[in-house]
């Protein structure tokens, strides 16, 4: 099988040319992403001014936190864009990051069926969580590791209840294939506001659960270490630049009009240069 | 309902007023998948062809490797192939992961055994005294082989459109080691998905009659092609 597959990397790679990549090189850099800045639309907005200013090419994998973060780990992305406090603390300690930058934030809604069984509407999250457990609501949770994920985790862990049982389902997926499965099965679910938003029109749930601390999202920036992964071409410059840019007047200012349009109000907040 | 004939208005929208993101989409999912099937042939035909004519030891074996090959899931190729070029793996040097390339290559290992073996079966069918009598008529080895291989143009062409329906329904492998870039790895089925999650389904619905109408087309001209040498074929066997 290996074998095989070597013989097919170098024929393929004899005739796709190397040449095309070679040009590029120092200019690439890898993002790893959630699938909430992606999903939502913001990144689409904001990687070609970049890339048109700064002259790098960038490739925005969008995953879930806890996968952007296991590329970062393992230096397959330059840089890592993600949202989990506690994991991105983490990542810094064990080496993997270099620093981690404030990029914005918004805020996790708890979202479900009009009819409100569990009746949670106006609660906050902990309260919310612990009636849904109660009364066996059906409650759809991404279970992907994503920082979403490990945000509802917080809140059930706080909720001291333990998410097990007929009620509870994990999908694995991103936040928009989520929403979705939530809503036919008119369950309850957790999103972030940005992602809830950008999808609201396709949805029948609504927002029950808001404005509690806990449900605070901060998203931050961080480029990979070049240190621990020597040899792997990590691109810290041009890590650095999309940092500079992100938190820079610009940046910051593309983010804050995004969604304004089409929503009437934003998706995500600045956090460096807040106006 | 609507959503529906929503998203085909979009669809001869889409593709009639030149939407430069979608044909940018289509252009790539045709050449990826393109020169997957061809280095596919490449690949997949000689060794169906010799393996299927020759025997040797161990060709019990090797059959049993191909025909598990035909049914390899797409994600176990899509893994398989990360784990090699990824930055930290044996063939991280040479930077293919999350290009164009790296994407033919995991459909190469997807669409290779399914030609393969169809070809594999598909020459062992042929009568074995054609063999005998070419080589009584005079023919040398290549002559034989030329004369095999002609006989199994047509399944060779089936086993063509195996694999090209293999690679261009894809998405497990190809999102993984592709990791749906846009404008650089984004195919049509990726663009969907993505599609899908960003909530913009007239759009997803518009991807999906394009790449309808590709795969027609593809299988069309190779239908064609094929009922033409088939009743050339039929013909010259009758004469």
């Amino acid at each position: 099988m290996v074998i095989f597959t070597s013989v097919i990397l170098l024929i393929s790679s004899i005739f796709l040319g190397i040449s095309c990549k070679a040009e590029t090189k120092d200019a690439e850099i890898i993002l790893a992403t959630t699938t909430s800045t992606y999903d939502s639309g913001l990144l689409d907005v904001l990687l070609p001014v970049f890339e048109e200013e700064y002259g790098y090419e960038i490739k925005p994998i969008a995953v879930g936190t806890g996968e952007a973060i296991a590329m970062g780990e393992r230096g397959e992305a330059d840089v890592i864009l993600v949202h989990s406090r506690a994991s991105e603390d983490k990542f810094i300690e064990d080496g993997y990051g270099t620093e981690r930058f404030d990029v914005m934030h918004n805020d996790f809604v708890v979202i479900g069926p009009e009819e409100d069984p569990a009746g949670i509407i106006g609660l906050g999250a902990s309260e919310a969580y612990i009636r849904i457990a109660e009364t066996g609501s059906p409650f759809v949770s991404r279970g992907d590791n994503s920082g979403t994920n490990k945000k509802e985790l917080i809140i059930w862990e706080n909720a001291g209840v333990t998410p097990e049982g007929d009620w509870y389902l994990e999908t694995g997926q991103g936040m928009g294939a989520t929403l979705r499965i939530a809503d036919e099965k008119s369950a309850y679910t957790m999103s972030d506001r940005g992602t809830f938003l950008s999808q609201e029109e396709n949805l029948i749930l609504i927002v029950l659960v808001q404005d509690d601390g806990i449900l605070f999202n901060p998203y931050g920036i961080i480029p990979v270490d070049p240190e621990t992964h020597p040899g792997l071409g990590i691109n810290y410059e041009g890590a650095m630049e999309l940092v500079e840019f992100i938190t820079g007047a610009e940046g910051q200012d593309i983010i804050r009009k995004f969604g304004m349009e089409k929503f009437g109000q934003p998706l995500f907040y600045p956090d460096v240069i807040k106006k | 309902m609507d959503i529906i004939w929503e998203g085909i208005k979009q669809a001869f929208i889409l593709i009639f007023t030149g939407n430069r993101e979608v044909y940018d989409i289509l252009f790539l999912t045709i050449k990826v998948s393109g020169s997957a099937v061809f280095l596919s042939m490449l690949l997949g035909l000689p060794v169906g062809i010799l393996v299927g004519l020759n025997t040797f030891a161990g060709k019990r074996f090797l059959v049993a490797v191909i025909n598990t090959g035909m049914g390899l899931p797409p994600v176990a190729a899509g893994l398989f192939v990360t784990l090699l070029i990824w930055r930290s793996g044996v063939f991280g040097f040479l930077e293919l992961m999350y290009t164009p390339s790296a994407m033919v290559i995991a459909q190469v290992l997807i669409a290779s055994p399914i030609i393969a073996g169809i070809t594999l079966a598909a020459v062992q069918q042929i009568n074995p005294r054609l063999r005998q009598q070419a080589l009584s008529l005079g023919a040398n080895r290549l002559q034989v082989l030329w004369v095999l291989i002609k006989e199994a143009k047509l399944p060779a062409l089936a086993a063509v459109m195996a694999g090209f329906g293999g690679v261009i329904s894809e998405v497990g492998a190809v999102i993984m080691v592709g990791g749906n870039i846009k404008g650089e790895t984004r195919v049509l089925t990726t663009a969907t998905i993505q599609m899908v999650r960003m909530g913009e389904f007239a759009v997803a619905i518009a991807l999906v009659v394009i790449l309808l109408v590709l795969t027609f087309i593809v299988n069309l001209i190779l239908t064609l092609i094929q009922q033409k040498e088939g009743s050339i074929w039929i013909k010259r066997s009758l004469r």
